[in-house]
């Protein structure tokens, strides 16, 4: 029965053999490793005693699973796409390359074009109203993230810094924005480059001490910093608020013409005698991101074909090769914090005017895993690969909450963003498997003589500090 | 000139005086001298672990001497004294650059953008230290174009010109020699110090490194000073070979005297040290003849 699709009807009774010894083998693994797991369950009795029933049936489910996967896997699936490779690979794949390139080539630029349209397309989709959750929810958090993640690739992914406490940065924009505005009255245009250039000046705080160390320790250190950071805020409750953060922070406005406060006399709606709606300011919100989402790209882009670019990226490759060239190491390693810093800060004061609230939960140590997590994924270095990364994790999340129908499989108990976590390191565990690069593997070189060639992902190094 | 004479007339380029560097209890250099000339290829020499490659580290600013001074005069007459300096401004200031016995390329990056990385302080000011450039004023476009242009002459010399857009990680062995001299030359040196350069190469292209190498010395002026054991390479291209031995400098002078140092022969092929005395006391004699 497998000769339908096996390349070689001749061996398969062999393989028939070795399908079935791995499924068995599959099915005991499972029973080993699911017997006391699945098979015995404990509760409390109405006595409050702990007792123990077993489960043998689900248990059963488990192994046979397990067992007939194996199976198929080894026995048709895997045979299959070696046959396919192969047909593949004797007809030749010179005009599937071609078909693919024009969207590949044009990605960025339709994927701009699809971000700049997207919020009048859904307003005439689902209404005003009905556009809050895309925008707020898909949209602006995305971008959040990919802004975010995209500062800290400058760091991570061309200079080779492994940074773990990156959201520190992002916390201190926050925090200036909501600070400054609070006790000075100053608009969001103002406060904006502020907060970046706070952030950069924390972030040069933070490189001073940390340049002598490289690798672990320096990832280490800098997750030390992020937990400093956020154990200062939470505690400095005069001045931060504590715990409770500081809430009621001031709305961005259009460059001061039109306000999106409710009582203003220039309230955007009113000025345009549009029903009230808080959509107006997500939408508002969203160009801006998508701004300053664009201005992220268009300067990385244009640092990296700058000498201080690519010393970063010689920087990751080998510091004692920089050091005997003339390069300034500890400048060099200096900007690029500043810099993936400066970018953490604008998100950070987006964040606050977004928000109207801050406060230390917002930055835990799980948000700079989970932006390092985006790097990762995405590919070190690439703007398109990262991007792609942060629509996939945050906008995977988002998408758990809207999975009602899950609940009418797993029953009403169930809430699917709990689970958001395992989902998101089976994901990361299966991105690393197929594609141990990232998404995009490959890096774009900043100059050439005579054609521009992707530099595969096998040369690059990660950097070490 | 006579190349590598005692008594020769060009300036001193580079002046290492009583040079010593002690690891613990270990003195890797002792009490070492010795002077490269401008416009010459001198050669350091000797046996497996004898302190060549840690001169070569003091010298480049990767090791701190214990003692001694390391004194760099430059074409114009201005003076530095390495030991003062850290390992990037030898580099930046003084101009010696330097190559590694396990090359160390920048793997991920083309081969051009290799020689670009090494014009960084060039371009760094011309970019008005990136703010400029940034914002697309002032000159940084054209100077660019001039780092462009002068990476394609050094590909050209060393023969890389059809792998300019390959990564360097994945040329051959050889080519990857080639590239960090090149790379190293693309930092305006006057003073290139290369650590074995034709450890690994073919007989081949060892001889495409001599000529390479004679190409530095006569059209760039740059004065060499290498870590060799190929003694084809040393014979053939050096003008003055300094002989190391635990540490202590044993011979120093021209290829052909070197080679007929009775203390080098012996500590090249291990004869006892009574006889080392024999053989030099009978050149004594024979010289006083």
């Amino acid at each position: 029965m497998a000769n339908t699709q096996s390349p070689a009807p001749d061996i398969a009774p062999g393989l028939m053999a070795k399908a079935i010894k791995e499924g068995l083998f599959a099915g005991v693994l499972a029973l080993g490793m699911f017997l006391l797991f699945v098979g015995i369950e404990t509760y409390q009795d109405i006595d409050n005693r702990l007792v123990w029933r077993t489960r043998w049936e689900l248990l059963a489910v488990f192994v046979l699973v397990a067992a007939i996967g194996r199976f198929l896997m080894v026995g048709f699936i895997t045979p299959h796409f070696a046959a396919r490779k192969l047909a593949k690979g004797k007809a030749g794949q010179a005009d599937s390359a071609e078909e693919e390139s024009f969207f590949k080539r044009n990605f960025s630029k339709i994927a701009i074009l699809a971000l700049l349209f997207y919020p009048p397309i859904v307003v005439y989709l689902y209404g005003v109203q009905g556009s809050l959750k895309f925008v707020d929810n898909f949209g602006i958090q995305i971008l959040i993230y990919v802004m975010l993640a995209w500062g800290l690739n400058v760091v991570v992914g061309l200079a080779g810094l492994l940074d773990l406490g990156y959201v520190a940065f992002y916390a201190v924009g926050a925090y200036s924005y909501a600070l400054l505005s609070d006790h000075f009255g100053l608009s969001f245009w103002v406060l904006l480059p502020m907060a970046g250039i706070l952030a950069a000046f924390w972030g040069i705080i933070l490189g001073f001490p940390v340049l002598r160390l490289r690798g672990d320790y320096l990832a280490i250190v800098t997750l030390a910093f992020g937990e400093i950071i956020r154990l200062v805020l939470m505690n400095w409750s005069e001045v931060t608020g504590g715990t409770a953060g500081i809430s009621g922070v001031a709305k961005a406005s259009i460059f001061g013409i039109y306000s999106f406060d409710v009582g203003a006399p220039n309230n955007f709606a009113r000025a345009f005698d549009l029903p009230m709606s808080s959509a107006y300011y997500k939408i508002f919100l969203f160009y801006v991101i998508l701004a300053l989402c664009l201005l992220t790209a268009y300067v990385t882009i244009r640092l990296r074909r700058m000498p201080i670019g690519r010393a970063w990226e010689a920087l990751r490759e080998d510091e004692i090769a920089c050091r005997s060239l003339g390069i300034d190491t500890v400048k060099t390693k200096l900007t690029a914090f500043a810099i993936g810093a400066m970018f953490g800060g604008f998100a950070g004061s987006f964040f606050a005017a977004r928000q109207g609230f801050v406060s230390p939960e917002s930055f835990v140590f799980l948000e700079s895993a989970v932006i390092l997590a985006i790097v990762v994924l995405g590919g070190m270095g690439s703007l398109t690969g990262i991007a792609v990364a942060a629509v996939l994790m945050v906008g995977g999340t988002e998408l758990l909450r809207e999975m009602e129908f899950l609940k009418h499989v797993f029953g009403p108990d169930f809430t699917p963003e709990l689970y958001r976590m395992l989902l998101f390191g089976l994901a990361m565990v299966v991105v690393m498997l197929f594609k141990p690069r990232g998404f995009v593997g490959s890096r774009e070189p900043t100059a050439f003589l005579k054609e521009r060639k992707a530099v595969s992902g096998s040369f690059t190094k990660e950097g070490h500090g | 000139m006579t190349p590598g004479n005692q008594t020769m007339t060009t300036e001193t380029i580079l002046k290492i005086e009583h040079l010593s560097m002690r690891f613990g209890g270990l003195m890797a250099i002792n009490d070492l001298s010795f002077d490269v000339k401008r416009g010459d290829i001198t050669a350091l020499i000797g046996p497996n672990g004898a302190g060549k490659t840690t001169v070569f580290n003091c010298i480049t600013g990767f090791y701190k001497p214990t003692m001694g001074m390391i004194t760099m005069t430059q074409k114009g007459g201005k003076q530095y004294l390495l030991e003062r300096l850290t390992d990037f401004e030898i580099t930046k200031q003084a101009k010696v650059a330097r190559t590694f016995q396990n090359i160390r390329l920048f793997s991920g990056l083309t081969v051009l953008e290799n020689l670009l990385v090494a014009q960084h302080n060039k371009l760094m000011k011309a970019s008005g230290y990136t703010v400029l450039g940034l914002l697309g004023i002032g000159g940084y476009k054209a100077e660019a174009e001039a780092a462009i242009e002068k990476a394609r002459v050094w590909l050209e010399k060393a023969d890389l010109i059809d792998r300019a857009d390959d990564p360097a990680g994945d040329l051959p062995y050889g080519a990857q020699r080639r590239l960090e001299i090149a790379r190293a030359m693309c930092t305006d040196p006057e003073v290139l110090c290369l650590d074995e350069p034709a450890a690994g190469l073919n007989p081949r292209e060892s001889l495409a490194l001599n000529t390479l190498l004679k190409s530095i010395r006569d059209e760039n002026g740059t004065s060499l000073l290498l870590i060799e054991h190929d003694m084809s390479v040393v014979m053939e291209i050096s003008d003055h070979v300094v002989v190391l031995e635990y540490g202590q400098k044993i011979s120093d002078g021209t290829p052909d005297h070197v080679k007929n140092d009775p203390r080098v022969i012996a500590a090249y092929l291990g004869v006892e040290d009574d006889e080392v005395e024999e053989v030099i006391h009978e050149e004594l004699d024979g010289s006083m003849r």
